[in-house]
């Protein structure tokens, strides 16, 4: 149980009475890569907003690192849905990574060099260093996935969260984007959530489907059945090029 | 216009202008990036109940009206973050209230209020020295802060979320923010009143976005466009006997406007020739 990073028990949240995560439990352990997916409205970012202790359960316990989340998020790098910012917001893309070591800086202080020198590996690692200048709002949809999780990086969290990250990402760079996730799944333990099956690729270890209650399966060989639970309704399995090995078994 | 500055008057004014646009150009720059100039608009209006409250109670009005916009800051704020109340409903409902006892405060006043029209439209040149120290003062303050929690309110203003989770202390910012307007606001109130606090607050900002991509530039060229209005409307008001808030609002409006449409249709011909 050592390596256990992320627990929840029986955890329900209500949006006025109607609930949108119901009796979800799930242990996440350290070095797992964990796709979740589901319908949009299934509460997937709900979940992520709970292990962020950004949303408190009605009901049901939540450990991150066997700590409260509000405590145990100091080691979470969170990317949120980029498609929700202002894309006319005077900022570049230097100061959104450096937004990312706000909780080791802390109030009042000034960025560090130390600081400025780990914005610039999270840049490097994200492959963005050279667009560190650029205003955040005039790069293409790709680029600023890679800028918010170079400020989800910077501050070397062990736990990566990510809010359907493939949605701004052009298909042609999808492919080279996995193996950046892939990277990094070397070193941390990552959860995704997407509405996208074909998002959930060869490098996500694990899958799980929700729609207000969590299917977790131990291995992403995922049944149409449990699909079509999930989504209430069929749904097509449907490979392409990008991701060659990620052939859905059929029961 | 040079002649014009022996006159303490004159001399007063200028500086009034000068202090309210340090204030506007920077708090203007949050209200327009972070999107909440309707929550201003709301703080300025009840600052009338505060300006009413100081005529009954014999206190220096503008002084008065802090004690109405701070509250009222703090009430929306707080009412918006935590109660099923939507904001835009709680801005009208305490705006309207704070105006409301404005006009009930100043008829069980004795006596006349002289100048109860320059509070709401402003005149930068009744500006009293007092008014003026007051003035410095809140811009000193307002500095201070803005410098002490640049990235804090930067995180707060771009991505709200991620700043909690990352610790900023995004909702005590938020009023925090919602209370620097509530200042700004009462350095306004001498220049263009109430009524068009919301103009300076918005317009010089909004202009300087146009040229920048940059926080901290955009603050600077917001103060100086602010000053340029202030400056350029006095003149005019002066050259045309016009009511002197009204000019500089209506100076920077035609501004804003003849930027917006001469950047439009150069956007136009480039189209066109590509």
């Amino acid at each position: 149980m050592a390596d256990e990073v992320i627990r929840l028990e029986d955890v329900w949240v209500y949006y006025d009475s109607v609930p949108v995560l119901e009796s979800v439990h799930l242990v996440v352990e350290q070095g797992d890569f964990l796709g979740i997916i589901g319908p949009n409205g299934g509460g997937k970012t709900t979940l992520l907003k709970v292990i962020l202790g950004l949303i408190k359960p009605n009901r049901g316990k939540v450990l991150v690192l066997g700590k409260p989340p509000e405590r145990g998020r100091k080691s979470i790098g969170y990317v949120s849905q980029t498609n929700l910012f202002d894309r006319d917001f005077p900022i570049n893309v230097w100061e959104v990574v450096l937004m990312g070591l706000y909780g080791k800086t802390g109030m009042l202080r000034r960025y560090s060099a130390e600081d400025k020198k780990m914005a610039e590996e999270a840049l490097k690692t994200a492959n963005m260093l050279n667009f560190k200048e650029r205003q955040i709002g005039k790069l293409s949809g790709g680029e600023q996935q890679r800028v918010f999780i170079a400020r989800a990086l910077v501050s070397k969290p062990s736990i990566l969260l990510l809010d359907e990250p493939m949605a701004s990402v052009d298909p042609t760079m999808q492919a080279e984007f996995y193996e950046l996730l892939e990277k990094l799944s070397q070193e941390m333990t990552i959860i995704m959530v997407s509405h996208d099956i074909s998002a959930v690729s060869i490098y996500v270890e694990e899958i799980a489907c929700l729609n207000r209650q969590l299917f977790y399966h131990g291995s992403k060989e995922i049944s149409p059945e449990t699909l079509q639970t999930t989504y209430k309704c069929p749904v097509q399995i449907i490979t392409h090029g990008t991701v060659p090995h990620r052939v859905l078994k059929e029961h | 216009m040079l002649d014009l500055l022996q006159y303490e008057f004159m001399r007063n004014a200028l500086l009034a202008g000068l202090l309210a646009s340090i204030a506007c150009g920077i708090i203007g720059t949050y209200v327009v990036v972070q999107r909440i100039v309707f929550i201003s608009g709301g703080i300025s209006h009840t600052a009338f109940g505060g300006i009413g409250l100081g005529y009954l109670v014999g206190i220096n009005p503008v002084l008065g009206a802090v004690f109405f916009t701070i509250p009222s800051a703090l009430a929306m704020g707080v009412i918006s973050r935590k109660t099923r109340l939507p904001e835009d409903t709680a801005i009208g409902i305490l705006w309207a209230i704070g105006m409301a006892l404005g006009i009930i405060f100043i008829g069980l006043a004795p006596g006349y209020a002289p100048d109860l029209f320059s509070y709401l439209f402003g005149n930068i040149l009744t500006v009293p020295t007092s008014d003026l120290l007051l003035m410095a003062a809140l811009d000193v303050f307002i500095i201070i802060v803005v410098l002490a929690l640049y990235k804090e309110f930067l995180a707060l203003a771009f991505d709200r979320e991620f700043g909690r989770v990352v610790g900023v202390p995004v909702e005590a910012l938020y009023l925090l923010l919602l209370c620097l307007i509530a200042l700004t606001v009462v350095i306004l109130i001498r220049v263009v009143g109430i009524v068009l606090v919301i103009a300076l607050l918005t317009i010089p900002a909004a202009l300087a976005r146009q040229f920048t991509y940059h926080l901290k530039r955009m603050m600077l060229l917001s103060v100086l466009f602010s000053m340029a209005f202030t400056f350029g409307g006095l003149w005019l008001s002066f050259q045309l006997d016009l009511a002197s808030g009204a000019t500089i609002i209506i100076l920077a409006g035609v501004v804003f406007l003849a930027y917006a449409g001469i950047s439009r249709s150069l956007k136009k011909t480039y189209a066109v020739q590509r």
